[in-house]
């Protein structure tokens, strides 16, 4: 087995199930006020804290949500609905195109259903926001401009976007910007305080630790409207009772992974370039999605499209030789629709169709690229024989 | 009788060899069951759901068919407990070009097609099966009771399923010789009743063992067909007539009707002999509904389009028997290709047959082939028959 789609999911790090088993088997409410829910309690701070140190922010700007989805989806509700009640001028949201759905379609609700003027910033034929771009979106009116997002580095293609630039210009007009930060963490530095950001996405389940939980890096003077009503028990921004196990496996991997992420960077880095390499190679006209300057995209990523062939099909038969890996782009009732992110940067519609996304992560052996080299020539020419239906 | 020698086919599936098995899983029991089949024979079974719906409806209840979300998953979780990879295709493109355009078209010239045919022909063993063969699979399964029998020489005949109450073979009609080569139907020989179709089902742990069959139009999901084609087509209001030209009542589109339908008529004025009258002609040209009385439906003879056959075309006149819908009886009758036209007398006038339909012919249970009913001629009193242009020509039938 190949596993090749740790963009999707990366297995827990032993240390990360560790944390987490123990904390199942402990008994107590973080919002208790006994000797048991104090010990809860202080896990969570601690994990917290070591979260914080693993991101360059304070502790108190960690939200733990339930994961990248919840915090994608309160930052930029909550923070339109905000800064809207704040001034009602501000409805106009800016956004790039080549955002993951949970903050594309949280833009797309806004506009349907709370009279959001959204903006899409051009990105370049590498699907990078320039911050030109941002300056020239803010500038025609800065007063009513509710926030931007535009994600740190992109889940598909693995671009990396100039983000402190970006906030440096929306911090220039006083607009918050927030960042989906879930592809980044643990391959790109990632320092909320250094970057600028009014709120950073990120999530357990990329970085080694378990699904379920994620977290809001929120500056301190954001108070983004609530998505879920109850206890208030993360800033009254965030309600329901904190999950423990998963909040202490969720530091651990945070922690390894930031200690980790420049070696991870090197090693698997070095991997990505063998298997960009060897797919180059046994099919020359495979088009290399993104950057193809090591320096601007993910070390972790490989994303290519075929010419002439179905994504599907490749994937069919890769999944049947054991290489597993992704069409790219997330789906509805397991129907693949050509990415909107390649979309975006350019590519005509019938090379959307034909891309595969190989991830690479912790586990990730030179045996994985030899098993790609092995089979993505033949693989492609018999999808090539299948065609686009 | 003519022979159909077929051109062997060296990929033929044949028992005892393992196949690269493409299972089409609809979500159903049958098709569930089927792919089930193929696995436990052996065969190396992959599983697949088309998506034939752009915009695939989130769990609609109580209409049934292929295309929601809830049959795809359905059709995955059949595939997990059989143990075989699964994945879904969006072939709704090409479906919404081949079956469903094809559906409205045929409807607006005033004809009564069947699209189950055309999916079989166009998408499950066209796009699916081309699909499949190119990607290395040697063959299609799907849940359609009929049987495919290999000769000695290879070449493939299809027959009805070994119960005929279940017989599907009709809508498999439309495959040629090639497209047979490649098919599977693992329950064919399946001399059992639904109920235990169910039960072998819930025996090998699937949840679709309970699931309500589908009887609708996949593509119309809350099966009201003539308010789809009002959506697709508008409504014109136009003439309802008798035989002789005098209007009975109006309609709003003549592609709502179809030959030998009685009911919905809505005539104000009651027959002159207190029969019930039916419907005997459309002609969406000038939109008038034609009606009459029941032995107007009376056909002596038919000339049929299209001829698509299961082997090579048979050459001079042959005694068959024919089936003219889904779940039709067979009637006997003497065919003969003449040109690209086959022309179809009936031993025996058969009643309410509309252009568009399919007519399959048989010889004993092997399926001959089939074509599509352009014209059909009346069995008029007096012996010569009045010819009947389904939805081509604007004249009404002559008295």
């Amino acid at each position: 087995m190949a596993y090749l789609d740790h963009a999707a999911t990366t297995p827990m790090l032993p240390e990360a199930v560790l944390a987490m088993t123990d904390q199942l088997a402990v008994t107590g409410n973080a919002s208790s006020l006994h000797a048991a829910g104090r010990r809860a309690r202080r896990t969570v701070e601690e994990s917290r804290e070591s979260l914080a140190a693993a991101l360059g922010a304070r502790p108190s700007e960690v939200v733990f949500t339930a994961g990248g989805t919840e915090a994608d989806n309160l930052a930029v509700k909550g923070l339109y609905w905000a800064r809207r009640a704040a001034d009602p001028a501000r409805t106009r949201l800016l956004a790039s195109p080549v955002e993951h759905h949970a903050v594309l379609d949280a833009v797309d609700w806004l506009a349907t259903h709370e009279g959001a003027r959204v903006e899409w910033l051009p990105v370049d034929g590498y699907g990078r926001v320039s911050p030109d771009a941002l300056r020239e979106a803010i500038a025609r009116d800065p007063s009513d401009v509710a926030l931007a997002t535009v994600m740190w580095a992109n889940n598909e293609i693995g671009t990396i976007m100039p983000v402190a630039e970006l906030a440096e210009v929306a911090d220039e007009f006083d607009v918050p910007l927030h960042a989906d930060v879930v592809q980044a963490f643990g391959q790109v530095e990632v320092d909320f305080a250094a970057s600028g950001l009014a709120a950073m996405t990120v999530t357990g389940h990329k970085i080694g630790g378990p699904y379920g939980i994620g977290a809001l890096l929120l500056g301190r003077s954001y108070a983004p409207v609530p998505l879920l009503h109850g206890g208030g028990q993360e800033r009254h921004v965030r309600s329901g009772t904190l999950d423990v196990p998963a909040i202490a496996s969720f530091a651990v991997a945070g922690e390894l992974a930031a200690a980790r992420r420049e070696e991870f960077a090197h090693e698997i880095g070095g991997l990505r370039d063998a298997l960009v390499a060897a797919v180059t190679e046994a099919v020359p006209d495979a088009v290399l999605g993104g950057d193809p300057d090591p320096a601007g995209r993910l070390p972790a990523n490989a994303h290519f499209s075929f010419p002439g062939c179905e994504g599907d099909s490749l994937l069919l038969l890769l999944d049947a030789q054991g290489i597993e890996c992704s069409t790219g782009s997330a789906c509805t009732a397991g129907v693949a629709q050509p990415s909107h992110v390649v979309l975006a940067t350019g590519s005509p519609p019938e090379l959307a169709r034909g891309t595969l996304r190989f991830s690479l992560g912790h586990t990730s052996t030179k045996a994985d690229v030899e098993a790609v080299a092995a089979a993505i020539g033949p693989a492609v020419a018999r999808a090539r024989t299948a065609g686009l239906s | 009788m003519t022979d159909f020698p077929g051109a062997p086919d060296p990929s033929a599936p044949r028992d005892g060899r393992p196949l690269r098995v493409l299972a089409a899983m609809s979500g159903g029991v049958d098709s569930a069951v089927a792919a089930a089949r193929a696995a436990e024979a052996g065969h190396e079974v992959t599983g697949v759901h088309l998506a034939l719906s752009a915009n695939p409806q989130s769990f609609r209840t109580g209409a049934r068919g292929c295309c929601t979300i809830e049959d795809s998953r359905d059709a995955r979780r059949a595939a997990d407990v059989i143990g075989i990879p699964f994945y879904v295709w969006d072939l709704a493109e090409r479906f919404r070009e081949d079956v469903v355009e094809d559906f409205v078209a045929e409807y607006a010239a005033g004809r009564t097609p069947n699209p189950c045919l055309r999916c079989n022909e166009k998408i499950k063993f066209a796009a699916l099966l081309d699909k499949a063969l190119a990607l290395g699979f040697d063959a299609v399964c799907t849940g359609h009771y009929a049987t495919v029998v290999t000769r000695d020489d290879g070449t493939r005949e299809l027959h009805r399923a070994s119960d005929l109450a279940k017989d599907q073979s009709y809508v498999l009609g439309v495959l040629d010789d090639r497209q047979l080569a490649h098919a599977m139907f693992p329950l064919g020989d399946t001399l059992t009743t639904k109920d235990e179709i169910r039960a072998e089902a819930e025996r090998c742990g699937l949840a679709v063992a309970k699931k309500p069959d589908s009887h609708d139009i996949c593509f119309i999901a809350d099966g009201d067909t003539q308010g789809f084609l009002a959506k697709r087509l508008g409504t014109a209001e136009g003439d309802i007539v008798d035989e002789d030209g005098t209007k009975l009542g109006t309609h709003e589109g003549a592609y709502g009707f179809t030959i030998g339908q009685r009911k919905g008529l809505r005539l104000g004025v009651p027959a002159a002999d207190g029969k019930p009258r039916y419907v005997l002609d459309i002609s969406p040209v000038n939109n008038t509904v034609t009606v009459g009385p029941a032995g107007a439906l009376d056909i002596a003879s038919l000339s049929a389009i299209k001829p698509r056959w299961c082997g090579t075309p048979p050459t001079g006149p042959g005694r068959y028997t024919a089936q003219l819908r889904a779940h039709g009886s067979e009637t006997p009758v003497a065919a003969e290709l003449v040109g690209d036209v086959l022309e179809v007398r009936f031993d025996a006038p058969v009643r309410g047959v509309a252009p568009g339909q399919a007519i399959v012919l048989y010889d004993g249970t092997r399926v001959v082939g089939s074509a599509t009913i352009a014209h059909t001629e009346r069995a008029a009193a007096g012996g010569h028959g009045v010819r009947r242009p389904g939805g081509l020509s604007v004249g009404r039938p002559a008295a």
